[in-house]
């Protein structure tokens, strides 16, 4: 399978990462450099093989339903670009 | 007065244990070593001599008063990908510019719980991904050693080139790294280091940025074997925080030094021989396969029949669980924002000017494997081929074989700037071709320096072992070592 211009283009986009048409074009050659060198998966017979969820055979842990961190808000946002009172500042998204 | 940077972790221990030197003279040698160093190698993107210090001046009360871990003293470097509260961690990517945590990694943690002093933060391929070091925002890393007769700088090898330059330089005792393909062993062997990839669950992957999740692991790049068992011994630990940490007690990995190789089977995989490999990687595995037989291991051939499946799926599954943990970096929690039209506009711009081309690379590659229509096609697939690599070597391991010994890089470090891989990424990404099926499985793999080729740059040699038997990887490794010696490159920075 390859891509064309357009499918570059359209996977940029659900990346959300902007792309020039110089950039698009460039990528386009580099994604189909790496889709034909995965395309050799297609010799394996996986007829009857589990996918693998998980590399090491063990029961997922299960801990009590409880609070057991939090109420450090002003710590979570210390980070961020933009933030008031508390609350993460983004540009408006309702009209 | 010897210079205390060339002292091993365990050197370094025992004057620090009898009061013959102190921590807060061990860390202002490191201190100045990258100082003199930093500008010429690049290996540090942050260096925190005031932490450093003052973590130095606790672990000489701590020594004073007989009470010192593990680690008391030692002085790390900790590469950029670890969270280190309040300190520079932006994984050597612009996106997370400015960002310093309001948490600490559990590895770290830990190494601070032993009484290991922060030096500062080392340089990587942003976001772990890449084979050179030459994907990092703050620049390449240059690898201390040279080849014999020329000026040329070397990559260290990626993604952890930071850690193995430090290490090689001495510029820490030792150095945290991860590795998801092949990062801690490729660049131990390009730079004459013992890196080592626990087994996957056997430490915290908690406050790590994540890279392909079912693939990373932490692990030590040391200056020897002794020193990377200490080291894991200190950063492995089971973790509430981290679902995929095991629970199972963490040895004495140092204890396991010195025991006898004798009855033990080492496979010899004939996947590995691939074409076009160097005759002298070629010899150097017969060499380490001889010294293994000298040891009384007997010397088994092997297959693992589905080894050259590793890489292709590798970029699928890796890209595919990057693509999803790289969302988060979205110009509104931290680090970068470039201001848009409206908010996706800002998204967008934000993750092309924070994102370098081999980031962006691989998030495309992973939303499209995971696209509508694709999924089965691709990243199902992968996860089958996955199964079948486990199988084979759960097959050879079944079969009586207690290690495999394998090639751990097609050829010693190469030129910063090589034109013919940076024209092509797959070409790159075979770098990873004796490291990537170790991550597939989940296995342990250990990188131990074995000898100089003809341009006198480091070959390693690797070791692959059951899940959690790292304790069999370190006494093997130890042989290798004992035999081979130990490589330092000249001071020429």
């Amino acid at each position: 399978m390859s891509v064309d211009l357009a499918t570059v283009k359209r996977v940029a986009r659900l990346s959300r990462i902007a792309v020039t048409e110089e950039e698009a074009e460039r990528m386009m050659g580099e994604l189909n450099g790496i889709l034909g060198f995965v395309e050799q998966l297609s010799e394996v017979d996986v007829s009857d093989v589990e996918p693998m969820t998980s590399v090491t055979p063990i029961r997922m842990r299960e801990r009590s339903d409880a609070v057991t961190d939090g109420d450090k808000a002003a710590a979570v946002v210390a980070n961020a670009p933009a933030t008031d009172q508390n609350f993460f500042l983004v540009p408006k998204v309702v009209e | 007065m010897t210079d205390l940077t060339s002292l091993t972790i365990a050197d370094a221990r025992d004057r620090l244990k009898s009061r013959a030197i102190s921590a807060v003279e061990l860390t202002e040698s490191y201190l100045s070593a990258i100082d003199a160093a930093n500008g010429a190698l690049n290996a540090y993107v942050a260096v925190t001599p005031d932490t450093a210090l003052a973590m130095a001046k606790a672990s000489d009360e701590r020594l004073a008063a007989g009470k010192g871990g593990a680690l008391e003293g030692i002085p790390l470097g900790v590469k950029d990908l670890f969270a280190t509260e309040g300190i520079h961690t932006q994984a050597a990517s612009h996106i997370l510019d400015g960002f310093k945590p309001k948490y600490e990694s559990t590895v770290t943690q830990n190494l601070w719980n032993a009484g290991a002093v922060l030096l500062g933060k080392l340089n990587m391929d942003e976001f772990a991904m890449g084979s050179s070091n030459e994907s990092s925002y703050y620049g390449p890393v240059v690898n201390p050693w040279k080849a014999e007769g020329s000026d040329e700088k070397l990559v260290p090898g990626g993604s952890s080139g930071g850690s193995a330059a430090a290490v090689a330089a001495r510029l820490c005792a030792g150095a945290t790294a991860t590795d998801t393909g092949g990062s801690i062993r490729q660049p131990a062997a390009f730079t004459a280091t013992v890196g080592i990839k626990p087994t996957y669950g056997r430490c915290s992957r908690w406050g790590i940025a994540a890279f392909a999740s079912s693939l990373d692991q932490a692990g030590p790049i040391a200056r020897d074997v002794r020193d990377a068992a200490i080291l894991l011994k200190s950063m492995a630990s089971v973790d509430l925080k981290d679902s995929t940490s095991v629970d199972l007690p963490v040895p004495d990995y140092e204890a396991a030094l010195g025991q006898s190789l004798k009855g033990m089977k080492i496979g010899i995989p004939k996947e590995y021989r691939v074409e076009g490999m160097p005759e002298e990687i070629e010899k150097l595995w017969a060499q380490g396969m001889a010294w293994l037989k000298d040891a009384g291991a007997e010397i088994v051939d092997i297959s693992l029949p589905h080894t050259k499946y590793a890489l292709p799926a590798y970029y699928i599954v890796a890209p595919a669980e990057a693509s999803s943990n790289l969302a988060r970096y979205d110009g509104v929690r931290y680090g970068l924002r470039v201001e848009g039209r409206d908010i996706a506009d800002m998204y967008e711009q934000t993750r092309a000017a924070g994102f370098g081309r081999e980031v962006k690379r691989r998030i495309m590659i992973g939303t499209y494997v995971l696209s509508a229509g694709y999924y089965d096609a691709y990243y199902l697939k992968a996860q089958k081929v996955r199964t079948l690599i486990k199988r084979d070597f759960e097959t050879v391991f079944h079969a009586g074989v207690d290690a495999i010994l394998a090639p751990i890089t097609p050829s010693s470090a190469f030129a910063i700037g090589d034109k013919e891989l940076a024209a092509d990424p797959v070409k790159m990404y075979l770098q990873d071709v004796f490291t990537i099926t170790v991550n597939m499985a989940g296995l342990p793999g250990l990188s131990v320096p074995a000898g100089l080729d003809h341009k006198g740059l480091p070959l390693g040699l690797q070791l692959i072992g059951k899940p959690f038997e790292e304790e069999t990887l370190f006494k093997t490794a130890h042989v290798i070592e004992q035999a081979a010696g130990t490589f330092s490159p000249k001071v020429w920075w």
